[in-house]
Formats: C-alpha cells, structure tokens, sequence
C-alpha cells in the first residue's frame, strides 16, 4: 500500500524542551488513525511535523513521500487545527468557495458545506457563528478540497455531546469515501468509536500503536467499585493486587488484574460490602495502564 | 494507482482571483477601514482646498493640481501603509496564517493577492477623490494627464507596501493601528503632503527630502509640472526606498515564521 504519512525517527526540540523524542508511523492509504494522549504529551507536534508547519530537529518527515512542504503533497491534504482563524466577514459560503481554490480538483462547495451541516448557515459570516458551527467551518474548510487525508488536530474540543456526535458522524461519512483519517484527541472514547488504529504517545514516545481492541485487550484491568460498611483507608489494601485505588469514606474504586482474589481477601478480613461493580476497563484506564507501563520502563 | 500517483496543484490564476476577491469583500464589510481609506483623503482634500484656494487668487488653478497630486499622494499611501500595516497584523492576530500556511496556496501568491487587492482599493480612493476635485473643487486635468498621474500614483506607492509589511510583521494587532498612524502621520506632515514643503522650517525640509513619501509626491507633481526634484531622481530614491522597506518587512516576516514555523 502506498504511504501517505510517515515520520522517520523524528525528534523535535523546542530550546530546551524536547517535545517529541524520536517517533516513527507510517500511515497508509485508507486508514483511519487516532493519535492519543494527554495534554502535552506532543500530538500536535506530531501532526505539526507530518504537514510540514514544523521541521524535525533531527529524523525525517514524508507527506506522500515528498517534503510535506512540497505543494504537490499539500494539494492532496485538507487539514483542520487546533489554533487557526479566517478573515470574519466573509460567508461561509464565500470561504469554502476560498479554500476550494487552493485545491487542483475540489469537490462542490456544496456538497462540503453538506458534509459538515452547514446548509443553514452557508449565507452567514464567519465571525457571527457559535463556537461548534466554527468547528464545522473549519472542517468543511479541510475537505472541501477533496483532499485524499485530512488531518484533524482536536477536532471536538469545545463541543457539546450531541455536537459531537454529530461532528464524528461527519467525520465517518467522509471516511467511507477511502479517504485517510488522521486526528488527535485525548477523548479517548472518540478514539475507540472512530479509529481503526491508535497510536498512544506519551512524553513524546509512542507508547502503543495498535486497534483499540487489541489495546484493551493488553490490560488486563477490570475496574472494581463497592461501597464497604466502614471507612477504608490505603492501608486497608496492603498485600491486595490493585492499582489505581481511590477512597472517598466508605466508596472505593480501583483497577485489579484479579478482581476476584482481592474481593475474597476483603472477605476473609471482614469487610462487608454492597453495590459491587466489576466492569472491563475502557480504553481510559487502558491508556493510563499503557502510560503508567511506559514511565516505569523510561524509570529502568 | 494512477489516480494517486499523479501529482497535481491547483492553478495560480484561480488561486490569485479568489484569495484577491477574498480581500476586497472582507475589506468592503467593515465600514470603518473602508471608509477612513476612501473618504478620509477627500475630506483633507476639501478642507485645505476650501481654507487655502481664495488666498492663492490667480493661482488657484495651479494650487488645486498641486493639492490634487499631494492629497493623492496621501490617499495611496494611506491604503499600502494600513492595508499592508494593519491587514497583517491582523490576520497574524487571528491566526489566520497559521491554518494557511497549512493549505497548498503559495505564500507569494497571498502576497502577491494583497497587492492587487491594495492596488484596487488605493484606485477606488483616488476616484473619490477625483470626483470631488473635478466637480466640487472645480481643478482641471486632461484625461491624458490623468493617466499619467493616476498610474505614477499606483507604482510609486511599493516603498509604503514594504513599510506597511514591516509593520504588519513586527507589531501586534493590537499596536497596529496606533503604530502606523504613528509612523505614517508624521511622515505625512515632513514630506509636504499637507502643507507644502516650503512653507515648513528648513531642518525639516532637510529631513523631508529623505524620506520616500517626499519622492513619491514628486511623481505627480512632476505631471502637473510643479515638481521639485526630477523624475528620474524621484524613482531612483523610490526603488532604494522600496529595497530598504521591503529587505526590512522580509526580514520581520521571517522572524515572525521562525517562531512558528521552524
């Protein structure tokens, strides 16, 4: 398959702070990739270096394997970030139509203004839309283009449930056109509902890169919560296998990769309790499982 | 695979059509800049004209040209400098160049739209003007002089693009407006364009005849034959001046993109 993104052992240093420390993905045709991980952990970077708005300190970045500089590969990209702005007057209509220009075969101001629901509003001026209307703006913006990738930097942030929802559906429909997907989040349920592919970084390092299945299916966590008969405290869990333990007076939630033995030790050491919950953990707490795992080798 | 093995770009013509016609209707909706480039040069135009013609007697014909080419001179200064000043601080101040220098259009062909789109309004700027003078003011001008004056008012105005570039690349949005008026009102007042430079004191005069506005002014009035300095002279100070501001304004443009962009 041919690659559309790649970052070749790239680091990125910015003075002394080095934001990304030595990153390789390459991203394929078609795929539908979520870069997770917290704030700051050098997501956007990553994306920074893939579209050629930041050069790698050292190490390599190909954008259909140019330059990603190289105009050629910015024809075929439609890009959506996290700080950005357009000139406030102008309709959206009359922006799209702007954005359409850049591109060698663009599709329908239309039928972009369509994909990111918009039709209401194509007469209005930018500066007079709410917030999540921006966020559509700016993704009709990156795909009116027809681009063969876009790259989504925290395309949700600031939006509302249903706003959401409705954004991912956008999303989604353009990626059953074979279009590449690339974005960025640290909601991590938006990763597990629309990527195919998850790469976690942390601290600048890639972490994991895996399906979202096979990234929880890595941790072997199961979150436990109860409520006991009496206050607990951290040392009442000594010698019991938990992680992740939070005690609120007599509530208490923890991760365990066996749920079962630690109940049956409760048991054995008098604790009654109540409201049991044992559920799989969520890629939440497979992400801080994958992190914390990251840190404790960095430690070694 | 041929579809995506082929490389393709998007037409410059196209690009420039619609990133120039971008500019003006942006421009046009806030009134304000719009009006205050447009009408302000006319209003001055008026005022001085009306105070000063009844003292020049006999010589009000010839004093009509000579404030019609001053005033014209401000008017298209006026246009490059805050078009240019404030436009870019602007836009840096939105953070419109950051989404931008994300998409395929080229850098100079957003440079080059904004010139255009200068070009275009400074035009609107000296018809207004035109009008008022012709009609109201009652200043002659035969058409063939009008060109000559009118296209000598547009290319001598590149050294005000490079002041107003920068300024644009250097101040925030914020500062832009105050530090071009700053920079550009008493520049106005030294080269002559309100009051003639001879009627100011001589240290300022010796002052005056540096700067580019002072040599930009001289294009004009060398149409309406009431020039100090000659042509050729004029356009020698111009294309320095236009090296000088615009070396700076590149230079300011790189170390705002180093910032950002490295």
């Amino acid at each position: 398959m041919e690659k559309v993104v790649e970052l070749i052992d790239a680091h990125k240093r910015y003075g002394s702070v080095e934001a990304v420390k030595g990153v390789s993905v390459a991203i394929e045709h078609g795929e539908l990739v979520a870069m997770l991980g917290p704030n700051g952990a050098g997501k956007t970077t990553c994306i920074s270096l893939m579209l050629g708005l930041r050069k790698p300190s050292s190490g390599q970045a190909k954008l259909f394997g140019l330059a990603p500089t190289d105009r050629r590969a910015r024809s075929r990209c439609g890009v959506m970030l996290q700080e950005s702005g357009v000139p406030g007057t102008l309709k959206v209509k009359e922006l799209v139509d702007l954005f359409r220009s850049y591109y060698p075969n663009p599709m329908p101001a239309e039928r972009a203004i369509g994909l990111a629901g918009l039709e209401e509003q194509a007469g209005r001026q930018a500066q007079k839309l709410s917030g999540g209307q921006l966020q559509r703006l700016y993704f009709a913006l990156a795909v009116c283009g027809n681009p063969q990738v876009i790259f989504l930097d925290e395309p949700t942030v600031g939006l509302d449930v249903e706003a959401r929802r409705a954004f991912l559906e956008s999303i989604r429909s353009f990626a059953s056109e074979g279009k590449t997907i690339i974005l960025t989040t640290h909601y991590l349920e938006e990763a597990d509902q629309l990527a195919e592919r998850v790469v976690v970084i942390d601290r600048g390092v890639v972490v994991a890169d895996a399906s979202p299945a096979e990234i929880k299916s890595r941790v072997l966590g199961r979150r436990v919560s109860f409520t006991a008969d009496r206050s607990l405290s951290d040392a009442d869990f000594q010698g019991l296998p938990h992680q992740n333990l939070e005690v609120e007076g007599n509530r208490v939630r923890l991760l365990s990769n066996a749920p079962e033995a630690l109940l049956r030790d409760l048991f054995r050491r008098g604790y009654d309790i109540r409201d049991l919950q044992v559920v799989g953990a969520d890629l939440e707490e497979a992400f801080l499982d994958l992190t914390r795992h990251a840190e404790k080798e960095t430690v070694a | 695979m041929s579809a995506t093995t082929t490389f393709q770009v998007a037409p410059v013509p196209r690009m420039l059509w619609a990133e120039t016609r971008a500019k003006l209707l942006s421009r046009l909706r806030s009134p304000a800049f719009s009006v205050l480039s447009i009408v302000l040069p006319t209003m001055f135009f008026a005022l001085f004209y009306g105070i000063f013609s009844g003292q020049a007697g006999s010589h009000a014909a010839e004093f009509g040209k000579y404030i019609l080419a001053t005033y014209g001179t401000y008017a298209v200064a006026n246009v490059m400098v805050f078009n240019f000043g404030i436009g870019i601080a602007n836009e840096r101040g939105q953070k419109q160049d950051l989404l931008q220098r994300a998409t395929p259009l080229p850098g100079w062909v957003a440079t080059l739209a904004q010139v255009i789109f200068s070009l275009v309004f400074a035009l609107l700027a000296l018809i207004v003007l035109y009008a008022y003078a012709f009609t109201v003011g009652g200043v002659r001008l035969d058409p063939g002089a009008l060109v000559g004056f009118t296209l000598k008012l547009l290319l001598g105005s590149f050294p005000m693009m490079g002041l107003g570039m920068a300024i644009g690349y250097s101040t925030s949005a914020n500062a832009a407006p105050a530090v071009t008026n700053l920079i550009y009102l008493p520049m106005s007042f030294i080269s002559g364009i309100f009051i003639p430079l001879s009627q100011l004191p001589s240290g300022i005069q010796t002052v005056g005849k540096l700067l580019p506005l002072y040599h930009y002014s001289q294009l004009p009035l060398e149409t309406v034959g009431q020039n100090t300095e000659s042509l050729g002279t004029a356009a020698l100070w111009l294309i320095g001046w236009t090296v000088v501001l615009f070396a700076l304004g590149l230079r300011f443009y790189r170390m705002d993109a180093s910032k950002k962009f490295s």
